[in-house]
């Protein structure tokens, strides 16, 4: 009944394609609200999208400089590659800080929306979201230095992507807690946690010139293995078959990340409602 | 559109009603106060708070605050019941407990019938909440914000569409103002639409956390209006909180003044007026009411808003 308070609505439960659809029209509110904003602030989509343009080109031209093509086709997926990760770890990490910032936070976490279809939305949002700004860049680098990639495997590419976006994803529903619990500081944090992934995931470099135990800390990055394995799809054109070694990380890391991610946000919920955390700041 | 109200003429957007300095007499007076009957003791109540406590830990020293202390309101379907009292007297915590988003130390909520802790999904299809800072997404139109909020609640967003038109309409805001971005509209005409979200998702409770605070007097007039039609006309449970006298006794059937997270006096205006001149010999006025329940004046209390909203 709607726009008519007082009568009370059916309350048996609802057959199991009754909730899916309600759970997905909620999962879509967030894809929908994101696309409005993103219209409602399209200049500044339009600056970051030439900033990440022209950060791109400026890495990839360290390459042409040394005159090294397959230097210059790493710096360039690198470039790239770690826009699209970074963008949907700040989507979906910046759920939260977003939300406070906007003072919404209480309404959205009022509405009878579970935090998994919250999650969802975010994430499917910013896949999307980060596909366009990834094809935009690749396009316009790829024009700009006519490079060859007819032997290329978009394939393995497209499958590296997917399989990162998972652990990605899970890593960002993590992060995405700090602001929750850490009013002030929470979004500080998270920015660092993406800092530390650029600088130990060989997004410019191989891994192999850190220090050992920035190595090992390299194993626990997704990213690690999503740009080795894009590298050799997009360079060497291997086939995503003979790239076992760099699919069951991220496998395994998106089968455990994101559920403790929706477990970690839940128990995160539940500190601030205690607490009285949910409440506007600032 | 469900809401049957009366035909309304919407501000141009020109002359948007709340950036006008309206004289006093330009003001539609408020119709004769008639007091409804009370209604009648359910088996389910809209709203039950069962000696409810809530404590937080503040500050470095880890001080605990005792918010609300030991509270127990029934509600019944249908009532309008206001809550009063000083700022930090724990009314908007109070709110924040039915409205999920804070959880219970200790004691129980039921809203018709569901515990909110172990049945928080079906209560929250129940409740809405407006509070005193409308909580939008500013660079966003009403109609973005609406559908958005639509979407939460299970509706479609022609529907949203429609019934938002209709709504905001009665509230006196044209459609040709809905694809603007709200931080464009003035604090009262933001208020009238998170009025509006509120309504929408049809809650059998509504919460109203101060919603007329800070609008202009004919902004405020035209809330009231709105919720007295929307008590009157479609048997809707509301919980208000404010610090406007008049409008409590306007608008509530009962009322109750919270004091450092107790409820320290409860029942209807009229009882209240006359127990404050009976046992206390003060003037039969609400403000004598919560000056001497809450040992402080309605003034000292107001200036204190800008910073703290309990």
């Amino acid at each position: 009944m709607s726009g008519q308070p007082g009568s009370l609505p059916e309350l048996r439960s609802p057959s199991l394609a009754t909730t899916l659809v309600r759970e997905l029209r909620g999962s879509y509110a967030f894809i929908e609200r994101n696309l409005f904003l993103v219209k409602r602030y399209w200049g500044w989509e339009f600056a970051f999208l030439v900033y990440a343009v022209a950060g791109a080109l400026s890495i990839t031209f360290i390459g042409a400089e040394l005159e090294n093509q397959r230097l210059l086709l790493s710096l360039m997926i690198g470039a790239i590659f770690w826009n699209y990760l970074s963008i949907v770890f700040g989507f979906i990490a910046e759920t939260v800080a977003w939300e406070r910032w906007e003072g919404t936070l209480e309404y959205t976490f009022m509405a009878p929306v579970r935090r998994w279809v919250q999650l969802l939305g975010s994430t499917m949002f910013a896949v999307l979201y980060g596909l366009v700004h990834t094809a935009v860049i690749l396009v316009v680098l790829t024009l700009f230095f006519g490079l060859d990639l007819s032997h290329a495997d978009f394939g393995t590419a497209a499958v590296m992507m997917i399989i990162g976006s998972a652990s990605f994803i899970g890593i960002g529903m993590m992060a995405a807690v700090l602001p929750l619990m850490y009013v002030e500081r929470g979004a500080q944090m998270t920015f660092v946690l993406q800092s530390l992934l650029l600088l130990v995931s060989g997004v410019y470099y191989s891994i192999e010139v850190l220090p050992d135990w920035m190595q090992v800390i390299s194993w626990f990055s997704p990213a690690t293995y999503v740009l080795d394995g894009v590298r050799q799809g997009l360079i060497d054109g291997t086939p995503i078959t003979a790239l076992w070694h760099d699919v069951w990380p991220l496998v395994i890391m998106a089968v455990v990340l994101i559920p403790l991610g929706v477990w970690v946000f839940g128990q995160a919920e539940r500190y601030a409602k205690r607490t009285g955390k949910l409440k506007r700041v600032g | 559109m469900a809401l049957t109200l009366e035909p309304h003429q919407p501000e141009t957007a020109s002359q948007p009603s709340e950036t006008l300095v309206a004289p006093v007499d330009r003001v539609p007076a408020p119709a004769p106060h008639v007091r409804r009957p009370a209604p009648p003791r359910g088996a389910v109540p809209a709203l039950l708070i069962d000696h409810v406590t809530k404590r937080f830990i503040v500050g470095r020293k880890k001080k605990s605050v005792v918010a609300v202390d030991d509270v127990s309101i029934r509600i019944e379907r249908g009532e309008t019941y206001g809550v009063l009292g000083a700022n930090g007297g724990g009314k908007s915590t109070l709110i924040r407990l039915v409205s999920t988003l804070l959880t219970i130390d200790s004691g129980r909520v039921e809203v018709f019938g569901h515990d909110i802790e172990r049945e928080e999904m079906a209560v929250k299809r129940l409740i809405n909440r407006v509070s005193v800072d409308a909580a939008f997404f500013k660079k966003l139109s009403p109609f973005e914000n609406l559908i958005y909020a639509a979407r939460l609640y299970g509706l479609d967003a022609g529907t949203a569409r429609r019934e938002s038109v209709a709504i905001l309409a009665r509230l006196g805001i044209a459609e040709s103002r809905l694809s603007r971005p709200l931080e464009q509209m003035s604090r009262g005409m933001q208020q009238k639409v998170a009025i509006a979200r509120a309504l929408l998702t049809s809650p059998t409770l509504l919460l109203l956390d101060e919603p007329t605070t800070g609008l202009d007097p004919r902004s405020k007039l035209e809330v009231q209006t709105f919720i007295e039609e929307i008590r009157d006309s479609h048997d809707a449970t509301i919980v208000l909180t404010t610090h406007d006298l008049a409008e409590a006794d306007r608008l509530c059937d009962r009322l109750a003044i919270l004091n450092e997270g107790r409820v320290v006096v409860e029942g209807t205006p009229e009882e209240l007026v006359a127990r404050v001149a009976r046992e206390h010999g003060q003037p039969p006025t609400l403000e004598s009411v919560f000056m001497t329940w809450t040992g402080r004046s309605l003034d000292d209390d107001t200036e204190e808003d800008d910073d703290d909203d309990d």
